[in-house]
């Protein structure tokens, strides 16, 4: 059976499990994100923190995927469905290049932009949402980016522990042996990394600062 | 929020100097101590009469910057007082006290992501003014500081360093702050624009009557712009007084600083 066969022949089934696919990478990178960047911020007001927030996303991004999968199968709620494991797994994943990124960005922006800010009466509220976040948005959006990428290829293994997804075509594939049906796994998901990967820099370079 | 001094004000407004008897800026006994020990300011005594041009001269690491950031207290003091209009610093809320002064430093540091005229209408849009109330403001600022009005859309990127540094200039006016904080302002503009930007400068204070503190290590700024020069060296004070008086001190130390530039003007003189 070739590849293009099987794709007009399933293309019902490739159209849900991308979706599926979609939705894991959308709703953990969601979350990267409402956790992520706070704790970016947070690292940069209290410096004690930096090391110890920094090392803990680091090891998580160390412990390869199944492992992962296999660690938080027990955990209660989480571990009863098979998408909330994946989604979990994949969050965490998301966080380091998220956490490291906002605080590159803010610690990158200009000693004499925050000093003048400062001296003009912004409060530390303002300073952050005016001048801080605005300035470091494209750093951010690159960590957003590197996050969605890995994501998109992870979310592949998690139909391992069956949470659905385009893994479930590649490993479908595998078993039976048939290249075709990894392809039509493994060719939407190639896909939308790169349309992720383009939009994201897209958005990335509109929000670069321009410097004088 | 409301006190009725702070809120906003018309342009002329403080030029009447109103209470004389209190000076706008008073250091008493200040210090000013680093966490590892180091002294940087040692017991500063100076009072800053309203309306004037005080600058305060020294080499880097005299401690001139850090006697000003004590002022709006990018720095707090480790002993003495600081009274800011007659009141101690440390009374006043600190957002209140840095939207009554306005701070312009060498590196200007614009907002690069904001226009000019949103750069400029900064405290105006975080004192919640009208939109109108403070465009008009923008647009009489750009007047005031020698900048054409087209100029309100473009980005700081797109500006000459001359440029910036009015801006940044009409920035820290734009809420017509009594007080104003400037740390070598045209420190890093070429020879002619500074001199085109101190005259204006000198110009724009005799019409709105605002107390500067100003700091350099230029003798010939100092001399140009300075009603009275406070020489410091090591964080203490040398020596105060008008341009005249400094000229013409027995003081070792200030005669070292106005041989040191009279030596300079000498080369240039036999070029």
């Amino acid at each position: 059976m070739n590849f293009w066969n099987f794709v007009v022949e399933n293309k019902g089934e490739i159209a849900q499990l991308t979706f599926e696919h979609l939705w894991i990478v959308a709703i953990s990178t969601a979350l990267a994100i409402v956790i992520g960047i706070p704790l970016g911020i947070l690292i940069t007001r209290k410096p004690a923190l930096h090391n110890p927030v920094l090392v803990t996303a680091n090891i998580i991004q160390t412990i390869p995927s199944l492992a992962l999968f296999g660690f938080l199968l027990p955990a209660p709620w989480i571990g009863e469905r098979a998408g909330r494991l994946a989604i979990l797994a994949l969050t965490l994943y998301s966080l380091l290049p998220l956490i490291r990124n906002t605080y590159t960005g803010i610690r990158g922006v200009d000693r004499a932009v925050l000093e003048a800010a400062r001296g003009m009466g912004l409060t530390d509220w303002q300073l952050l949402y005016k001048v801080e976040l605005p300035l470091a948005a494209s750093v951010v959006l690159a960590g957003i980016r590197t996050a969605v990428v890995i994501s998109v290829g992870l979310a592949t293994i998690a139909a391992a522990i069956g949470a659905g997804g385009l893994g479930e075509l590649i490993f479908r594939g595998l078993a039976m042996v048939n290249n075709a049906v990894i392809l039509a796994g493994a060719v939407p998901a190639a896909l939308m990394a790169l349309i992720a990967d383009a939009l994201l820099g897209f958005l990335e370079r509109r929000f670069t600062p321009q410097r004088s | 929020m409301s006190q009725p001094r702070d809120g906003p004000r018309l342009l002329f407004e403080h030029s009447s100097t109103f209470m004389t008897d209190i000076s706008a800026v008073e250091f008493r006994n200040v210090s000013y101590r680093l966490l590892d020990g180091r002294d940087i300011l040692h017991d500063l005594n100076i009072d800053v009469r309203r309306g004037e041009i005080l600058v305060l001269l020294g080499r880097s690491g005299s401690g001139k910057t850090t006697a000003l950031k004590l002022v709006n207290r990018l720095l707090e003091a480790s002993g003495g007082n600081l009274l800011i209009e007659g009141r101690d610093s440390r009374e006043w809320d600190i957002i209140q006290l840095r939207r009554h002064i306005g701070y312009a430093i060498q590196d200007v540091g614009l907002f690069p992501h904001y226009t000019v005229a949103r750069n400029i209408a900064l405290v105006p849009s975080i004192e919640k003014w009208p939109a109108a109330r403070s465009d008009s403001r923008v647009q009489e600022l750009l007047q005031l500081v020698g900048l054409k009005e087209d100029i309100g859309p473009r980005y700081p990127h797109q500006l000459s360093g001359g440029q910036r540094q009015r801006v940044g200039v009409a920035r820290a006016l734009a809420a017509d702050p009594p007080i104003l904080l400037m740390d070598e302002p045209f420190g890093a503009l070429d020879p002619l624009t500074r001199s085109d930007l101190q005259r204006e400068f000198l110009s724009l204070q005799k019409q709105l009557g605002k107390t500067v503190l100003f700091v350099t290590h230029d003798l010939h700024e100092a001399l140009l712009l300075g009603s009275r020069i406070a020489l410091l060296e090591d964080g203490r004070l040398v020596s105060i007084g008008s341009p005249k008086e400094f000229l013409q001190s027995q003081n070792a130390l200030v005669q070292k600083y106005v041989q040191a530039f009279g030596a300079a003007d000498q080369v240039r003189g036999g070029m």
